[in-house]
């Protein structure tokens, strides 16, 4: 596998970011905050951390990523396109109607997506029943799930968490988006989740806190998951909803909205100048 | 007359005909299938003795996953098993799995189709005792409607046996229900038994109603039919035992050789069996029919037999909504 700079990455996520805001933009739909807040996250994964080859989405070897929170698919399928599973042009086809991108992931026309997603819940179980065939058959791939913090009220969530902790399922490593904000308001005001680093522990994960911005601590949070043989690894990413575009940042309208031509614009406008403001965050 | 090709029980209308949980033929067909395909894992959600999931449990413990009273984890933990490669049997009571994680099922297994096997245990209002919380009576109908599911309901222990082995060797989805209480083994491991085609138990050169049947309720269809034919009423009884794929060339055949139809289910009659039988026909041959089963109701404690009795579902409710829908027929 390649090895990128952080720079590199920081640059990658840009365009990515480019590509998100455009792609809400011509969808006239999408969830542009939680899209943007898991770029950093979702690069550094592609090009940092997983063993996948593009042009074989059927190999058995290949790590599994999860997206449990499929709304934020935007930002999976500008960075597969970007690492090669399609062409580019087909982010402009977002939601369209026959299209291989579909409004949220869907296995049956994008058949390189490890599952079909969006209802939030289930896709840390699935990951865990993933994780667990593995183990059974002696596999050695590694299976990561991204979900977002709202998700965790959902009840299926913490069944599954209960059940990867008793099965120490240390193959398996969970990427929280801890951005605070879900469609109703601020996850601590719509449903408490602190602590949830401690809520974790008490389950039998290990638990690593990072910046969900800064590619370098994700990379190596997720380099030390693959060492630790007990239990399975949460990564709590503290990230920002909206992150690179300043009026979105961290305000809850944004969860779900369309992007309208002049928002657009100005959004660009602060993607395209934002390479400093990332620079800030890996340092 | 009794169909001689189906091989049923010599003692098919005796007193002393044999009587055995369909529980058991699953328990057994499981660990029969698990022996014959190393990808086949059971899930359990806390209620491995009653669904009779113990006895591969107990042969392959490495395949047997516990998930504890979570059925929403037990479906969508099978879902990713499946993903990778295995064929998961899902464990629990029909209220709860199907009933409680319908949303998971039609997310995580239908929608590409996982070949994930769905059992739903102590169907039916005949549980009884433990009353309206517990009788699973919707659960046909809840996995009816989900696009690639399959819904299989044997009549008898012999039958759930052969149910399991066969839905195990089918790459897609299915649900299987199953009563809690025993009932007689009217078929025998001669009787042909094939996902999607049903099996017509009885023939007739002058029948004037087809009763379909499904589930515990075939065998009252053919008690019923017995003393039919000694009042001089020709019936026919079909089991089917596949509500989904519905063999719909045998029901719209019947139809057409009878013209008079009853439909009898342990499940409400929406959106079951009768409901499947009556899609198909309203657009291929529509005929007089009587439907059978919970009339939008909930059930409640009780011994089966009171339970039965109060909800019409017994041999005597059988013969009357088929004078019934002669009558119709006749008018």
């Amino acid at each position: 596998m390649k090895k990128y700079s952080i720079e590199e990455l920081q640059e990658i996520a840009k365009e990515v970011r480019e590509d998100v805001v455009k792609m809400i933009l011509k969808a006239e739909a999408g969830h542009p905050a939680g899209s943007l807040g898991m770029v950093d996250v979702l690069v550094a994964l592609y090009y940092g951390v997983l063993r996948y080859d593009p042009t074989k989405p059927d190999w058995e070897e290949r790590d599994r990523l999860i997206l449990s929170n499929g709304h934020i698919c935007p930002a999976l399928y500008a960075v597969m396109s970007h690492s090669g599973y399609f062409e580019h042009k087909y982010l402009m086809k977002l939601g369209e109607f026959g299209g291989i991108l579909q409004g949220h992931p869907d296995k049956r026309f994008l058949s390189s997506l490890e599952t079909t997603s969006g209802p939030l819940g289930c896709g840390l179980a699935q990951a865990s029943g993933i994780a667990l065939s593995a183990k059974m058959d002696h596999m050695r791939f590694r299976t990561f799930v991204i979900t977002s913090d709202g998700e965790h009220d959902e009840g299926n969530h913490w069944e599954a968490v209960a059940f990867a902790g008793k099965n120490n399922l240390s193959n398996l490593t969970m990427i929280v988006d801890r951005n605070n904000i879900q469609i109703d308001g601020f996850t601590e005001e719509v449903m408490p989740l602190e602590p949830l680093a401690d809520k974790y522990k008490a389950f039998h994960w290990s638990v690593i806190e990072v910046d969900g911005h800064n590619m370098e601590e994700i990379i190596d949070a997720c380099n030390k998951a693959r060492a630790i043989y007990e239990n399975p690894t949460v990564i709590i990413a503290r990230t920002i909803p909206g992150k690179g575009v300043d009026f979105m940042e961290s305000n809850p309208n944004w969860h779900s909205k369309a992007i309208k031509s002049e928002e657009a614009k100005s959004a660009l406008k602060e993607i395209r100048t934002m390479q400093g403001k990332i620079k800030e965050y890996g340092e | 007359m009794v169909n001689n090709k189906l091989h049923l029980s010599e003692k098919l209308f005796k007193k002393d005909i044999e009587v055995k949980l369909m529980r058991d033929g699953f328990g057994e067909g499981l660990l029969e299938a698990g022996e014959k395909d190393p990808r086949i894992v059971v899930l359990s959600a806390d209620l491995k003795e009653s669904t009779r999931a113990n006895l591969f449990a107990e042969k392959f413990p490495e395949r047997f996953i516990e998930v504890g009273v979570a059925e929403q984890a037990l479906v969508t933990i099978a879902s990713g098993m499946a993903n990778c490669g295995k064929i998961p049997f899902c464990t629990s009571y029909a209220i709860f799995s199907p009933g409680r994680n319908w949303e998971q099922i039609r997310t995580t297994i239908g929608i590409d189709s996982y070949p994930v096997k769905i059992i739903g245990a102590q169907s039916g209002l005949n549980i009884g005792h433990y009353g309206v919380t517990h009788q699973g009576i919707e659960d046909i109908a809840l996995m009816r409607v989900i696009p690639n599911m399959n819904v299989v309901v044997p009549s008898d222990y012999e039958e759930a046996k052969k149910a399991t082995l066969e839905i195990a060797k089918i790459d897609k989805p299915f649900y299987m229900r199953l009563p809690r209480v025993d009932s007689p083994v009217y078929t025998t491991s001669e009787t042909p038994f094939k996902i999607g085609k049903a099996n017509i138990l009885t023939e007739s050169k002058n029948p004037e109603v087809v009763i379909f049947a499904t589930g515990l309720m075939v065998y009252k269809a053919l008690l019923a039919y017995k003393e039919l034919y000694k009042n001089g009423i020709e019936t026919i009884v079909v089991n089917i035992h596949t509500i989904k794929p519905l063999d719909e060339e045998t029901v719209v055949k019947q139809a057409k050789l009878t013209g008079a139809v009853v439909t009898i289910e342990e499940h409400q009659v929406i959106g079951g069996l009768g409901s499947a039988i009556s899609e198909t026909l309203a657009k291929n041959f529509p005929v007089p029919m009587e439907i059978l089963g919970v009339q939008d109701r909930f059930g409640q404690s009780g011994k089966p037999k009171e339970l039965f009795e109060e909800y019409g579902l017994t041999k005597e409710d059988i013969i009357k909504a088929c004078k019934k829908v002669i009558a119709r027929k006749n008018a």
